[in-house]
């Protein structure tokens, strides 16, 4: 056998690895090949996920955005991705440089599981539903059900996460990040928030700043309850108390990046500022 | 006779010319070979084995394990060290490899090449070393006091200058405690070489530099050879900024090949080479200004603390500079200044661009800035009421004989016309400070700029006798030169074509190799010295050849000397009765050798006081910066400057220069900094290593090169590669200063020290 096994099926995929138990999924290969150029993996085979026809891709199922696992970031730049999904498309426009857009997908970025993944906050945010499957069958997760800590997954070996999929935009959404440079930078902080304006709710989802995905809940129904969704006015005071609660919800930590102190108080700043943002 | 009208000039860039570099349209399409492309038949694979204590004795080192893998052919420690045990560029005090004590983290202890690559890998995590973990010295300021970790004691060199009457006082007085941090070459191609034995018993070493005849008697003096049994040839460079001058695995690729009786190569992975090299000095520093009420610097304070880490490297010339340059290019007629650069257990620090100014041209400028705001008095005005110039005396009591156009930089870069940006407003939100993180609305922004003026010393000081040796050989017409400047991208490969073509009229310029088996020493490629020291060794040698052609045709025409003239490769006389071509004008080749020494400088006296320096330039920098203060984010648009450069011997290469020193310095003002803890450095990765992205490189405008020619050095030009520099990072920080009204006395600044200033 190849080392490398390159399926076109979804089925053929999930058959090869339930055969295999060495078979390590590879897709854009930008946290794979990073960790195999650090010795911190060694890959024995290798189950190259590009042409499987079925992750690439996104498409639109009535008020529902599917996003294959294989989809890249350069895809949701397509204009129509940013209409029905605006945090996430902003989100992908952040991540790495051009090439690493050419070729990252938002499955390798579940995956990896890294706190500072910037598809998290927002996945976060809009409740996504991750479909993962095997020869056994599907299941569906919520990003912090297969999220458990740092670079750690619910994933069985057999398993591929198939797509992802969220609610088409029913209102204004943002999604802000800080690295100490302007461009291709880890984020030391980031922030999702998401405003439906039909069922009267808001999404606030954190990155780099917990070691698990997690929601602002106190800062969502807070928030939910002081907008008056006809008008998407709030009252004074709203957006610096949204900020102050959503900060509330990291527990950040000081390391080599910035410092927890840091990491907090931007929480609240960016959360502050995309809800204004959100708000007429 | 031959027709001479087909021998005209083609047109080839001679000097002040843009010449584009033979290797440019290479190393765009990835065709160019770098010191990392090395390959040779029967070749090993080194790796080393370093140090995870950043000071820890080492108790045992088990190799055989190691040794008995498959593919392995040699698994080297201290022991077979044949030579010398240790070398330095200025001091012999680093171990080729570590024998009992480990003192910085990263410190080789032994060597193991491997028939493969990752064979190599395997084989250094199978040699067991076994420590003793020793408290490490990780901070310079108790450094002094505390127990030597070396047997050469942990002062590598204390410096003071006293000039003028110390007691002197002024009625303004300001001061402050300034920092900066460790920043680092983050040059592209990480170390990378390829050892061969050679037939004598000898080496022949490939490996990219900065100086092929220091790295000669360095391997020499450890291999136990003589120096001609080591022959260096400079591998393609992919950047070097000062981390190339002291060796890094030369000696260890000259051990296993010479024990293996194999060619070995090595290249260093991204967190290998970030240990692998030294680092810019970290820097403390006090200084205290004294000046009139009118803005006349009556004295400076200052007391500046720099760490040199584990190994001396070139601290003592780094310690030189900071101290002699720290009043800035100022008059100043009293000075109480002292610096002194210490060992610790941090990573060594040594050469990097700007080399000692870059550190107290940060504090000198902020206390100029403070002073300013005293006095009440407009920065700009404040630096040009106190500017240097030709005849008059820098702190360490030698007056300025060269070109001194310091007030000239300053109104040129102060007087253009500020840039021409898009309201904050009107910019793409890209465009702001967070870039591509979003951010930033047009209300969180403020704009503020900033000036600053820096200066340091060209070429090598303090009485160090330094020259470069350049061959030219006219052989049919056509020219080779052979120098051993290492060409580290600065451009010497263009320049000395260009030199050569202006001499002798040619334009068929051959360039050999630089190595050290066929022409002698060319010195560093560092101190900005290369244009002016080789392009002067160049310019020599081929004088001497057109003397002899000269005069091998006066003779034979039994015309006069002084009546020849060699113009476009043609030889005429003034009365028009000779003209020939030089191709046909020689019988058999003509070569002559030449070597360059500038004029000779003095040690420094007990007070800091002499003749230690060759020349100066001068820069200045003015930034425009967008700041989000309550984020702390930065974005700087606009960086505009004047330089001192005697005469532009390239200008595609002189602004080339201009921005790439200008990039350094932003990295410094606001994100370049290596993090050290405990001795450990903390981000070895280009991921947390953050150098400027075209979303934080300013546009770079020059507003003037000021031409005022040398008078010492070869076509009036001085070096241009470190002045950007030194003066980018201190107009950036006046500019946020500006900005936010805090004192940001250290860099890079850090989003938190805008946001959380008092955390
Ligand atoms: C220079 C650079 C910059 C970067 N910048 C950012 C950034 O700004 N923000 C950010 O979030 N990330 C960044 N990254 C990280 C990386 O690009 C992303 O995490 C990316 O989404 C990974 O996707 P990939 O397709 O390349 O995954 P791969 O590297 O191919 O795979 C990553 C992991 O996911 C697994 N995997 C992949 N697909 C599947 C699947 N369908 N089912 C199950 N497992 C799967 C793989 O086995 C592997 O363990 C950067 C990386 C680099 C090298």
């Amino acid at each position: 056998m190849s080392n490398v096994v390159v399926p076109t099926t979804l089925d053929e995929a999930l058959a090869l690895l339930a055969a295999d138990p060495q078979l390590s999924p590879l897709a854009g290969g930008t946290d794979f090949m990073v960790e195999v150029n650090h010795g911190a993996r060694r890959p024995v085979r290798v189950l190259a996920l590009r042409a499987v026809a079925e992750l690439r891709g996104w498409r639109r199922d009535g008020d529902v955005l599917v996003i294959g696992a294989g989809c890249t970031y350069v895809s949701m730049a397509d204009p129509a991705f940013a209409v029905a999904a605006p945090a996430l498309a902003q989100a992908a426009r952040t991540i790495g440089s051009p090439q690493i857009r050419n070729v990252g997908t938002i499955g390798g970025n579940l995956a990896t599981a890294s706190p500072a993944g910037d598809t998290l906050p927002v996945l976060m945010a809009l409740g996504a539903r991750v479909e993962v499957a095997s020869t056994e069958g599907t299941r569906t997760l919520a990003v912090d059900e297969l999220i458990t800590g740092v670079k750690r997954t619910v994933l069985h070996p057999a398993e591929l996460i198939t797509s992802v999929r969220i609610p088409v935009a029913r209102g204004p959404q943002e999604f802000c990040k800080i690295g100490t440079r302007n461009a291709m930078v880890i984020s030391a902080a980031g922030i999702a928030v998401v405003l439906d304006r039909e069922a009267h709710t808001v999404g606030c989802g954190l990155g780099s700043v917990t070691a698990a995905p997690v929601r602002a809940t106190d800062a969502e129904t807070f928030a939910a309850e002081a907008i008056d969704w006809s008008t998407l006015r709030a009252g004074a005071g709203t957006t610096e108390r949204f900020g102050t609660l959503a900060a509330d919800a990291a527990t950040p930590i000081d390391d080599h990046r910035s410092t927890a102190a840091y990491r907090r108080h931007a929480i609240g700043v960016m959360a502050r500022r995309a809800l204004e943002r959100c708000l007429s | 006779m031959t027709d001479v009208a087909t021998h005209r000039r083609t047109g080839a860039p001679r000097v002040g010319e843009s010449a584009p570099r033979p290797d440019g349209v290479a190393k765009v399409q990835g065709r160019f070979a770098f010191s990392s492309d090395l390959f040779a038949e029967n070749l090993l694979w080194g790796q080393t084995i370093r140090s995870p204590h950043a000071h820890a004795r080492i108790i045992d080192i088990d190799i055989r394990e190691a040794l008995s893998l498959p593919g392995v052919h040699a698994v080297l420690t201290a022991d077979d060290v044949p030579g010398e045990l240790h070398y330095g560029l200025e001091h012999q005090d680093q171990p080729v490899l570590a024998a009992d004590v480990v003192r910085y983290f990263g410190e080789p202890v032994a060597l193991v090449a491997a028939d493969h690559p990752e064979t190599a890998r395997r084989a250094a995590a199978a040699v067991v070393v076994s420590y003793e973990p020793l408290t490490p010295l990780v901070d310079s300021a108790l450094a002094a006091q505390a127990d030597p970790i070396h047997p050469d004691g942990n002062v590598l060199r204390t410096l003071t200058i006293r000039h003028g009457d110390l007691d002197a006082t002024a009625a303004v007085v300001v001061e402050g405690t300034y920092e900066v941090g460790m920043q680092d070459q983050a040059f592209m191609g990480p170390e990378s070489g390829m050892a061969l034995p050679s037939a004598d018993g000898g080496v022949e070493l490939f490996v990219s530099t900065q100086w092929l005849h220091a790295d000669r008697r360095q391997v020499a003096g450890c291999l136990g050879l003589p120096e001609d049994m080591v022959r260096i040839t400079l591998a393609g460079v992919g950047g070097a900024f000062g981390a190339r001058e002291d060796l890094s695995l030369h000696v260890h690729l000259c051990l296993l090949s010479q024990h293996t009786g194999r060619p070995v190569k090595m290249v260093y992975r991204r967190p290998e080479s970030f240990v692998g090299h030294v680092h810019r000095h970290p820097a403390r520093m006090w200084y205290r200004h004294h000046a009139d009420t009118d803005g006349t610097l009556v004295k400076v304070e200052a007391r500046l603390l720099l760490d040199g880490g584990a190994y001396a490297s070139s601290s003592l010339a780094v310690i030189a500079n900071a101290t002699c340059f720290a009043a800035g290019p100022y008059r100043v007629p009293h000075a109480d200044i002292e610096g002194t650069v210490v060992r610790t257990n941090n990573p060594p620090c040594g050469a990097m661009r700007g080399f000692g100014a870059v550190q107290s041209c940060f504090a000198h400028e902020a206390q100029m800035d403070k002073l300013a705001a005293a006095l009440a008095l407009d920065p700009v005005e404040l630096r040009r009421r106190n500017a240097l110039a030709t005849g008059d005396t820098l702190v360490t009591g030698q007056v300025i004989t060269g070109a001194a156009p310091v007030a000239e930089v300053i109104d040129a870069c102060a007087s253009h016309p500020l840039p021409d940006l898009a309201a904050v407003d009107e910019q793409p939100m890209m465009h702001r400070p967070g870039g591509a993180g979003r951010t930033a609305d047009a209300h969180h922004v403020r704009r503020a700029t900033g000036f600053a003026l820096g200066f340091k010393n060209l070429l090598f000081s303090e009485g160090f006798d330094d020259y470069s040796s350049a061959v030219c050989r006219l052989e049919n017409g056509a020219v080779t030169i052979t120098c051993a400047c290492a060409e580290v991208g600065q451009g010497f490969v263009t320049l000395a074509q260009q030199i050569a073509r202006e001499e002798l009229g040619i334009d068929e310029i051959v360039l050999a190799p630089a190595e050290t088996a066929t022409v002698g020493s060319a010195g560093s490629t560092s101190a900005s010295r290369q244009s002016w020291m080789s392009g002067g060794a160049v310019q020599a040698a081929c004088r001497a050849v057109r003397g002899r052609v000269l005069q091998q045709v006066a003779r034979r025409r039994g015309v006069a000397l002084d009546g020849l003239v060699l113009r476009d490769g043609i030889i005429e006389s003034l009365d028009g009765s000779v003209r020939v071509d030089l191709a046909d004008a020689v019988d058999g080749p003509i070569e002559e050798t030449a070597e360059y020494h500038h004029r000779p400088t003095q040690p420094l006296d007990e007070n800091g006081q002499g003749d230690a320096h060759v020349s100066f330039a001068f820069a200045a920098h003015r930034a425009v910066v967008d700041v989000d203060p309550e984020l702390g984010l930065v974005r700087v648009h606009d960086m505009t400057t004047a330089q001192d450069v005697g005469r532009v011997l390239n200008p595609l290469q002189a602004i080339g220069q201009i921005e790439g020193g200008t990039a350094q310095g932003v990295g410094l003002a606001v994100m370049e900094e290596l993090i050290v803890e405990d001795g450990i450095i903390k981000n070895r990765s280009f991921t947390d290593y953050l150098i400027p992205t075209t979303l934080d490189m300013p546009t770079v405008r020059i507003a003037a090169l000021i031409e005022e020619p040398e008078p010492d050095a070869p076509f009036g030009a001085k070096g241009i590669g470190e002045p950007p520099t030194i003066s980018s990072t201190p107009a950036i920080v006046a500019a946020l200063r500006a900005a936010t009204g805090l004192e940001l006395t250290r860099v890079p600044v850090r989003p938190q020290d805008i946001a959380l200033p008092r955390s």
